[in-house]
């Protein structure tokens, strides 16, 4: 039993890190319908950034915290700009092999500068955020990261319900062409919309460096887990990638306790099959499947 | 005969025209010395290196054929080519070691189990398109990569296989030059095969589907079939190449069949041409020639002591320009070497009229 309930808050906790993780991949698509296959590099990178902030230039945590946002989230809008632009308009296999030559690159880049080793970050977290309840003990970083989980949700979820630029890139995601011709400033949208996601998927890399420590690898294959979350949740709601990624987190823990550790990591895509071929759009996603 | 030349503009009459395969005469002369070359000067002029980066290419070069018929000509985006590269080269080792097939039994033979599996994967096309069919080809990638590893009974997991010497009647194929007949004859016919299926109903429906598949719904295409040939042939293509590539590195382990790879031999159509044959070989001769640049480059570094730390630090470089090759060619030649090639060609013809 306690094994049992210390799986369940495991899988909840990683789970809130897939969805925090999805719901920066889901915004990219929900405004400009790209496919984003570099999104685990972008989460390695916020995860360096604040690496190289606290312990080279030895910033305190809230310093560095926020310089590594920034930094993510004006990696964002250079992406875009740079990389995307070109390509609006352009066939679907073109946008979405760009992202996986840009994920190549990163991740070069990203070896070039801090090599494969393993990282831990120095640690900094309060030990009274950890909580004991009746001999299950949940350490300080799951407490964090579901905080910053759902406070995220919340800050998204009052941007896009009643910031104009939020509901610009609703217009957007539902019709660019009408959205363009109401005046809306639809490659600001863009650049904006793979800004925040950039800022969303750093957070998420550092969480998730604070738990496993941070590496290249470990950290850019987290990019190719989201996939089975976003389909299960949808992919275009960011409510959905929270409970997507809720229930792939639990199913891997689960799987991994119980029945094979080998396993663990492929049920995720054993299970995206059987959506896909029973519900493509998810559990919350518009439902828009056209039969050919 | 009079040899014909190149016309300086469009004079087509006839749809037989518009379908063949060489425009001029002096297309059919020049394969024909090139053919020729290739089989009677190349394979005595290269040292054991240069025949070794000669095979892969061969090899690596049908199953990018493949991936472009699914992905330049019927537009299905497919990133599981690696895992069934592996699964024909699976296939081909257990057949050759288990039930006994002989080498010219056990090739097509791995290429129709993976055309088998290939068509498995591919029916969820029938539902859906696009993105969705994208990231279900991804899961099938995984799922056989995990098959792979640990169906220890059939596959001896992490040990691998080890492979029987090739012999073809009788004939023991041993050094690189005697299986470089072997890689480039296989090249030649797949890629005849690959043209010629291209210009037939089969591949007209395929570009059909490519180009809108309501329409083509709509003009009586079973769009469902077609996708699902599709699928077929590109697997079939790509276990054939696997199962050259395991006979020709004699052991096999599930280690190669990564997601990478599924990525390269993407990359390979893309910078190659999408929709062109020859340009899935350009493709396939690119990525080969990057990766044993940036080999041998790495390899230079390392050797010599003072800048041994310098070799280790570029390790990673392959992936970087690999990355920027990628999204180079994306950004500004998106139809690849091929097109490149016909505007080069063409320029040439029209000169000095040339734009």
């Amino acid at each position: 039993m306690e094994f049992f309930v210390q799986l369940l808050v495991n899988g909840i906790s990683i789970g809130f890190l897939y969805g925090m993780a999805a719901m920066g991949f889901v915004m990219i698509f929900k405004s400009s319908s790209v496919l984003n296959f570099a999104h685990g590099e972008l989460l390695a990178f916020g995860a360096f950034i604040f690496l190289t902030m606290v312990t080279w230039a030895g910033l305190p945590v809230y310093a560095a915290f926020l310089v590594s946002l920034t930094g993510c989230f004006l990696m964002g809008f250079v992406i875009e700009r740079l990389f995307l632009r070109p390509l609006i308009g352009e066939p679907l296999i073109y946008v979405i092999m760009l992202t996986v030559g840009l994920a190549a690159i990163f991740k070069g880049l990203m070896l070039l500068i801090w090599g494969g080793n393993l990282y831990i970050y120095p640690d900094f977290l309060p030990a009274n955020l950890s909580i004991e309840w009746g001999g299950i003990n949940i350490p300080p970083v799951y407490v964090l990261s579901t905080m910053i989980g759902l406070l995220f949700l919340v800050i998204l979820g009052l941007f896009f319900k009643y910031s104009s630029q939020g509901i610009y890139m609703r217009s957007v995601a539902d019709n660019q062409t009408a959205a363009l011709s109401l005046g809306v400033h639809v490659r600001g949208v863009f650049a904006l919309s793979w800004a925040i996601a950039a800022l969303v998927a750093g957070m998420s890399g550092i969480v998730l460096g604070i738990i496993n420590g941070i590496n290249v690898h470990d950290l850019s294959s987290v990019g190719l887990k989201v996939f089975p979350v976003v389909i299960l949740g949808g992919l275009d709601s960011i409510g959905g990638a929270i409970i997507g990624g809720l229930i792939i987190g639990l199913l891997e823990t689960f799987t991994g306790g119980y029945i094979s550790p080998s396993l663990r990591d492929v049920v995720p895509y054993i299970v995206l099959v059987f959506i896909l071929l029973i519900r493509p759009y998810g559990l919350f996603g518009l439902v828009e499947i056209e039969r050919v | 005969m009079k040899l014909q030349l190149h016309p300086c503009g469009n004079f087509k009459e006839r749809y037989e025209d518009e379908l063949t395969i060489f425009e001029t005469d002096y297309g059919r002369l020049w394969l024909a010395i090139g053919l020729s070359m290739l089989f009677g000067a190349v394979p005595f002029a290269s040292g054991p290196y240069l025949l070794y980066v000669l095979n892969i290419i061969a090899i690596t070069s049908i199953a990018a054929i493949g991936l472009n018929i699914l992905i330049g000509f019927t537009g299905q985006i497919s990133l599981g080519h690696g895992a069934f590269f592996g699964v024909g080269a699976y296939a081909a080792a257990i057949l050759a070691t288990q039930v006994h097939f002989p080498f010219l039994v056990a090739l097509p033979a791995a290429g129709l189990i993976t055309a088998i599996v290939g068509m498995i994967f591919g029916i969820p096309s029938g539902r859906l398109k696009g993105l969705y069919l994208t990231i279900a080809t991804l899961a099938g990638q995984f799922i056989i990569e995990y098959v792979l590893i640990h169906w220890d009974s059939l596959t001896k997991g992490t040990r691998g296989i080890v492979l029987p010497p090739v012999s073809i009647f009788g004939m023991e194929i041993i050094d690189e030059r005697q299986y470089f007949y072997v890689t480039f004859a296989s090249l030649v016919l797949m890629t005849l095969i690959a043209v010629n299926i291209v210009r037939t109903r089969y591949g007209r429906a395929f570009i059909a589907i490519r180009d809108n598949d309501r329409a083509a719904e709509g003009m009586g295409i079973p769009i469902f079939k077609y996708k699902l040939l599709s699928f077929g042939i590109s697997s079939f293509y790509a276990g054939f190449a696997g199962a050259l590539w395991a006979y020709y590195m004699t052991s096999i382990t599930a280690e190669p069949f990564t997601l990478g790879l599924s990525v390269e031999y993407i990359a390979m159509v893309i910078i190659g041409g999408m929709g062109s044959i020859a340009g899935s070989i350009y493709g396939a001769v690119f990525i080969t020639g990057l990766n044993e640049t940036l080999r041998w480059l790495t390899d230079i570094f390392m050797n010599i002591d003072a800048l041994q730390g310098v070799g280790l630090t570029i390790a990673p470089l392959r992936e970087l320009v690999f990355g920027f090759a990628i999204v180079l060619f994306i950004i500004f030649e998106p139809r690849g070497l091929a097109e490149v090639w016909r505007i080069i060609r063409s320029s040439f013809r029209l000169w000095p009229f040339s734009y």
